[in-house]
């Protein structure tokens, strides 16, 4: 299994998912050895590891690679930090040059049935993990650039591995229907070649009913944000929605809860529009903070441009919190009991987020409704999918 | 003997348009998708009412059958405003006398459950625009859905109903057949004519099921289930929506033609016959009484109210909307209270139902929004807008005095911003 990132090591839904499917892999007796790069600085947390299952191993790359990682970010990194930096790749495709063929030499000297690989920045390792191995290699899709991107210029060089990942693929599998129809028209992709297996939740009743609630909530009601700040996640709309429901209801706080490319414009953004007084940014969040917003918000709203997925509207319903999501993402195929919105309709999620805050039928049903539907929604399922697929592709070797 | 008695139901709601909460206050009372309601009758019209109403009146000529119908005055308005020669193709079917018409609420409603008055009142209103229309009054009753209880059939027996229509479900009937008369529990004179609800869903629901074990359903199978209550029952109640017909069974499922066979099979043995309902009140007495302390209607398998108030949603938005009945009607306002009735049609609640994974797909089926939770939203949107016309109103009558010095009032503010 290749990746880059995992929990408590990570920035997004990426690293939930690939923490998600391991250790529901694992239940299923699958023996995964997951490699992912990481920096010597940064603790591996071989207590999460053992956590999650006896037959699961973890071999690190030392990288500064990163989930969500662009050319423009890893640039950056080196002009901080030279000294550090001048071990790695100059720029990002040299580094992931670098890193597959660190995954080489691992292939090498590991034993493995299947390469199991997330996203382009994997890929190559992939491609090269087979020419060792002769082994059959699936690519994960989880994004593609044009999601990333969500209608700006894509970078050609990053369309150009992921295309290459899935030629080089024996089976591509997607999170969703959506990201399915995305590989076959902008990538050419045998559709034959792709299943759909939808991501999951992980469903933790006890800790949610523990953790307390801030004392904001008791008088404010609070729309949420929570994602990277990237214009993937349409961060701007949540400003342009805010502005309408403020014209309705002035007191309404909206929580941007993350961190990302679009941080400082969003909040020069907030502050042209005049609304320094209703939103309000927490930074990026981990753990039981995560729990705590979900918590504390009234309504949850995933305004994407283009989600492959979603995870994080199954958590937010997981934590009985009324859910509004973008139509343009790969879980309005699979959920029922939230809302559905298309993200340019920033008036009809005004809208919506309004019906939530004003009619309390509305709310309870929700939050009823979605907790008893969220609990289908387990990484067994797409787990053993993922087997299925596995099995099909070692039979035909 | 055995009578065979059909009772259609034919109803259209006033489907809401999608109204945003940003409307709200605007003083924009177009709440009805019009064109979505137009389209909707046409179809029916064409697929269902002219032709099963064409088929039923050479049915009559040739084997003097017979047919019983209810409208809500909804689809009635709309008919006569979009399609007049449904109108008098049914009064042409009354005119035989083979066709008997059963009242109901006026808007379809829920009121029963809400307010007495207000479903007096629109049983009223019903039997009013029958009269007008079809020059009758109807002495069996219908609850909206067959919503029923002890209580229903009391408040029919007082509004002067010889007979009311319920559901034969089997947790009401316990080993009673549903095909005899009953006494309801409570009542004085009034007979409870119950449906048989596997004769009647084996037509409208099963017919063109290809899953069904008994599929493709042939006159003559399903006349030998009829004829074979002769002997322990005196009467088969085929109770369903008209839109069974053409409609909800395609016509391509060889519905037509099974009913037009019907008659001359099952007439074949000489004790059989058909009856109205108002014929079946006259002709039989009941052979026991029935208590039915509690609700029951003819949807779902649950034969209960959760599809129209199973959630909180539908709980809170009836609740809020028969609230206002007071001073709604105290303003006096044909249309505001035109639209709070049009909000008591029980498709609004319907549409808001939850019940997603068995028969929600029914639901889901008939439904015009995208999900429960938007015909929520619309709903209440509009139930806000009509509480802003109300409160506009002027709560009591003001005297000429007043009148002038409000006048004076504000020509004076009016010259101060001049």
């Amino acid at each position: 299994m290749l990746g880059w990132e995992f929990p408590p090591n990570h920035s997004g839904g990426l690293g939930t998912a690939c923490y998600g499917l391991t250790k529901a892999l694992s239940s299923e007796g699958v023996d995964v050895t997951f490699i992912l790069p990481t920096r010597l600085d940064k603790d591996i947390h071989a207590d999460f590891v053992r956590l999650i299952g006896a037959n699961i191993r973890f071999r690190t790359i030392d990288s500064p690679l990163s989930g969500y990682m662009t050319t423009a970010s890893y640039r950056q990194m080196t002009e901080n930090a030279p000294a550090k930096m001048a071990m790695y790749g100059r720029d990002l495709m040299e580094e992931v040059e670098r890193f597959s063929d660190k995954v080489r030499e691992i292939a090498k000297r590991e034993s493995f049935d299947i390469i199991h690989a997330h996203d382009w920045l994997t890929y190559k390792a992939g491609i090269n993990a087979k020419e060792i191995s002769k082994k059959p290699l699936v690519v994960h899709v989880h994004a593609t650039e044009f999601d990333r991107c969500a209608g700006n210029t894509i970078n050609q060089e990053v369309y150009d591995i992921e295309r290459e990942g899935f030629n080089a693929a024996d089976s591509v599998i997607t999170v969703s229907n959506f990201t399915k129809n995305m590989v076959v028209e902008h990538y050419d992709v045998d559709p034959s070649k792709i299943q759909v297996v939808h991501n999951a939740v992980d469903f933790k009743a006890e800790s949610i009913q523990e953790s307390e609630t801030p004392a904001l909530t008791k008088t404010d009601k609070i729309v949420l944000f929570l994602g990277r700040i990237t214009i993937q996640k349409g961060p701007d709309h949540f400003l342009q929605v805010a502005k309408r429901v403020l014209e309705k209801m002035p007191d309404v706080k909206f929580v941007v809860a993350g961190s990302g490319d679009m941080e400082r414009y969003m909040i020069e953004r907030t502050a042209e529009l005049g609304l320094n007084k209703n939103v309000m940014f927490t930074g990026f969040l981990r753990g039981s903070d995560i729990d705590m917003a979900y918590k504390m918000a009234d309504v949850y709203l995933m305004p994407s441009v283009s989600e492959p997925f979603g995870i994080t509207p199954l958590e937010a319903m997981m934590h009985g919190t009324p859910t509004i999501i973008s139509k343009q993402s790969g879980v309005s195929e699979v959920v029922s009991n939230c809302l559905k919105v298309d993200f340019w309709d920033t008036d009809e999620m005004a809208n919506k987020i309004l019906a939530i805050l004003n009619y309390q039928g509305l709310s309870e049903t929700l939050k009823e409704n979605a907790y008893e539907e969220v609990r289908k929604f387990d990484w067994k399922i797409p787990a053993k999918k993922c087997v299925g697929i596995y099995n099909k592709l070692v039979g035909r070797k | 003997m055995v009578s065979l008695c059909f009772y259609f139901h034919v109803h259209q709601p006033r489907r809401l348009r999608k109204f945003s909460v940003f409307e709200i206050g605007q003083g924009k009372t177009d709440y009805y998708d019009e064109g979505k309601n137009l389209a909707i009758l046409e179809k029916i019209t064409k697929k269902c009412y002219i032709p099963m109403n064409n088929l039923i009146m050479s049915l009559i000529k040739r084997y003097n059958f017979k047919a019983s119908f209810s409208f809500s005055g909804v689809v009635l308005e709309q008919l006569e405003r979009h399609f007049p020669e449904v109108i008098q193709s049914f009064q042409e079917l009354v005119n035989t006398g083979n066709v008997d018409i059963v009242d109901e609420t006026y808007y379809h409603s829920l009121a029963f459950l809400y307010s007495k008055e207000e479903f007096k009142r629109q049983i009223l209103m019903h039997r009013a625009k029958i009269k007008s229309l079809f020059k009758k009054t109807p002495v069996v009753f219908r609850n909206t859905e067959l919503i029923y209880s002890n209580e229903l059939a009391k408040l029919a027996e007082e509004m002067g109903y010889k007979g009311v229509l319920a559901e034969g479900a089997d947790h009401v009937l316990g080993w009673k057949s549903p095909n005899f008369l009953y006494k309801p529990k409570g009542t004085e004179k009034i007979k409870l004519l119950l449906k048989n609800y596997r004769l009647s869903d084996d037509i409208a629901f099963r017919f063109q099921e290809k899953s069904w074990k008994e599929w493709p359903l042939t006159v003559p199978k399903y006349v030998q289930w009829l004829n074979a209550v002769n002997g322990n029952g005196h009467t088969v109640n085929l109770f369903m929506d008209y839109e069974t017909f053409g409609e909800h069974q395609w016509s391509s499922s060889g519905i037509f033609n099974f009913m037009s066979a019907l008659p001359e099979e099952f007439l074949k043995n000489p004790d059989n016959n058909f009856k109205t309902t108002s014929e079946l009140v006259r002709d039989y007495e009941p052979v026991g009484e029935l208590d039915v302390p509690y609700l029951v209607s003819w949807a779902d398998v649950e034969r209960d109210v959760s599809a129209w108030l199973g959630n909180r949603m539908q709980q809170s938005a009836a609740q809020d909307l028969y609230q206002l009945e007071k001073p709604i009607l105290a303003t006096k306002d044909k249309a505001l209270i035109e639209d709070w009735r049009n909000l008591q049609i029980s498709d609004n609640f319907y549409y808001m139902c939850t019940k997603w994974f068995n028969d929600g797909d029914v639901h889901k089926y008939f439904n015009p929004y995208d999900t429960p939770y938007d015909a929520f939203i619309t709903y209440m949107n509009i139930f806000n807008d009509l509480m802003i016309r109300l409160r506009r109103k002027p709560q009591r009558k003001i005297s000429l005095g007043e009148k002038i010095q409000q006048k004076r009032q504000l020509k004076q503010k009016e010259a101060i911003t001049e």
